[in-house]
Order: C-alpha cells, then sequence, then structure tokens
C-alpha cells in the first residue's frame, strides 16, 4: 500500500501546480511601480493642445488612469464600462491617446461618448514607457498623494470594477 | 552568349545587392551593443520574443530608447535598471538571484540532491536484503508437486 502512496502524492502535488498554473495569466505582468509614485509627464490635452495637465495637477484625488488608443479595438470594449463609471461620478478618469493621432482619438470620442474629464496625448509612447505600459488598454489606480496602488492590463470588465477596482477606489478616498 | 558575359551577369545582382546591406544606426558598435543587450531582453508584446527579435511596435519603441540611453553614454546595466524599474524583472531573460527566485535558480538543484539521495538510499536499502537461497529439497518437491511432475528430475 505504501508504495502506491508516494506516486500518488507526487501525482497529487503536479496537478496541484498544474492547477495554478492554470489559472495565472501571462499577459498579467506584475507592476513594479505599484506602491510607487506615478511617472511624471507633462503633456497638451487632448480637447486643447495649447493646455497641459501633469499628474501634480492632480494631487488630493483619487483619480483612474486609462491609457487607450483609436487604433486599439479593445478599448472600444471597456468603452461602456468607463462611460457608465463616469456618469456615475464616483471617480474621475483622466485618459492618456497613446500613439495616436488626436484627430482620430477625438472622432472616437465624438462618436462613442467621452468618459474622461480630461485626456493627454502621448504621441510617440515616452510616457507610456515610463508607466510600463505594454498593452493598451491599461488602468491605472492613482492616490491622493500621487502613488500608484494598482494596475489593470487589457479591457476592464464589470467583474473587475466590481472586485478590486471600485472597492480600492472607495477605500483610498476615505 | 560569350563566357565573360555570362559572368559578368551573374555578378550583377550582387553588385545591386551591397548598396542596399547598410548599418540601421550611424554607429555600428552601439547598434552591436544594442542588439546584443536587447537579446537578452523580453518583448512584453509577444513574450516568446526577445526584444531584439520582436517586430512590435513596443519593442522598436525600447530599442530605440536603449540606443539613444547608450549614445547618452549610460551602461549596460543602467539601461537594464531603467527597464525593471518600468516593466519589472519579467522583461529579464534571465532573472537576479534574489529571495524570491531562490527557488527558480536553486530548485533543480535541490531536486537533483534529493534524488541523488533518495536512489542512494534505496540502492542501499535494496542490497541489504538477504541474498537469494538454494531450495531445500521440501521445497524442491513442492514445486515439483505443484507443477504436476510427481517428482521427477527434469
Amino acid at each position: 500500500m505504501k508504495r502506491f502512496l508516494i506516486p500518488l502524492g507526487i501525482f497529487i502535488v503536479l496537478v496541484g501546480f498544474l492547477a495554478v498554473g492554470l489559472q495565472l495569466n501571462p499577459r498579467e505582468v506584475p507592476s513594479p511601480l505599484i506602491g510607487k509614485p506615478a511617472p511624471d509627464f507633462k503633456l497638451a490635452l487632448l480637447s486643447d493642445p495649447a493646455k497641459q495637465l501633469s499628474p501634480a495637477d492632480l494631487r488630493g484625488k483619487v483619480w483612474l488612469f486609462n491609457v487607450w488608443a483609436s487604433w486599439c479595438a479593445s478599448c472600444r470594449q471597456e468603452h461602456e464600462l468607463l462611460l457608465d463609471l463616469s456618469r456615475q461620478g464616483v471617480v474621475s478618469i483622466y485618459g492618456m491617446d497613446y500613439k495616436d493621432q488626436p484627430g482620430d482619438a477625438q472622432a472616437v470620442l465624438n462618436r462613442y461618448g467621452n468618459p474622461y474629464v480630461e485626456t493627454v496625448v502621448d504621441l510617440d509612447g515616452r510616457a507610456g514607457i515610463n508607466y510600463g505600459v505594454y498593452g493598451v488598454p491599461e488602468t491605472y489606480v492613482i492616490d491622493k498623494s500621487g502613488i500608484i496602488r494598482y494596475k489593470h492590463t487589457g479591457p476592464l470588465t464589470r467583474e473587475s470594477l466590481d472586485k478590486k477596482i471600485l472597492p480600492l477606489v472607495k477605500e483610498l478616498q476615505q | 552568349m560569350r563566357p565573360w558575359m555570362m559572368v559578368f551577369a551573374l555578378w550583377l545582382p550582387l553588385a545591386a545587392m551591397a548598396g542596399e546591406a547598410q548599418p540601421v544606426a550611424e554607429d555600428p558598435v552601439l547598434e552591436q551593443r544594442m542588439i546584443k543587450l536587447s537579446e537578452d531582453l523580453r518583448c512584453l508584446v509577444c513574450q516568446n520574443e526577445s526584444l531584439a527579435g520582436s517586430h512590435a511596435e513596443l519593442a522598436q519603441d525600447l530599442r530605440q530608447e536603449i540606443r539613444e540611453q547608450m549614445s547618452a553614454g549610460k551602461s549596460d546595466d543602467q539601461v537594464i535598471d531603467y527597464l525593471t524599474q518600468r516593466y519589472g524583472d519579467f522583461v529579464l531573460y534571465k532573472p537576479p538571484v534574489k529571495p524570491l527566485t531562490w527557488l527558480l535558480w536553486f530548485g533543480p538543484f535541490a531536486l537533483l540532491i534529493g534524488s541523488v539521495g533518495g536512489l542512494y538510499a534505496y540502492i542501499k536499502r535494496r542490497g541489504n536484503r538477504p541474498v537469494d537461497e538454494p531450495l531445500s529439497e521440501e521445497e524442491k518437491k513442492r514445486v515439483a508437486d505443484l507443477l504436476g511432475n510427481n517428482g521427477n528430475k527434469s
């Protein structure tokens, strides 16, 4: 009997490892920026290129930073959720138009609606690199003192909002 | 066609090609250094490709960034620091040795030592087993009975 227990034990451990492995998402790269200050930038606004915005201007409030682009198809997927969120007015959403033509981006907002308080334009993707952007859309939760608290890669889902992002926002707003 | 014309005709495409193979950057040494470094870095968009081999737009941007930082006099380690600060150790195909990666680095050796030890113990234990003793007369008779030979020698 004992001689069967050892292979069975090894088998169960292996199955355990494989089961955990299947749950992991290889696209989800842990960001080293969590818990660190949001990288600085000073970028022109999409709505008015003469004006600029920097993360320092948003000190004192919790905000979502959503990186998107007009060429990004999966950004359209989360657009409705973002619009919904901005209508509720729970948290302000700022966008970054990543490596895009401002005209195209504006056309998307005109057509599908604008969930963003403001959108900054990152033409060459420099600011994106500083944020470790590798797959748009990406969403960051940034707290009152300008620290990145959470990063979501890929389109937001109702589940990720309700389970992770909104509870965290509520907690940070207190 | 005369032979010399043939040779000339064969040589023509080579001459045409020579004009195309120009270095990508102005500084071929720097370009070599950039490629050597980025071969050990992972492209985050297509994760099984190196930064050197990837055609993803982000990879091109990052290669440009590395190029610029190198020409600004930054060392390889400084460039790697720059990237890991933004993308984490995930960009490195060769992860650094630290408590989190101990299992990764030393796990296989621990497994090897463990299994060699296990094998040694197993072989030793088996070696201590009693050696086969020859059958006694009585046992031989029983074997023969069971085989239905009625004690006849084969």
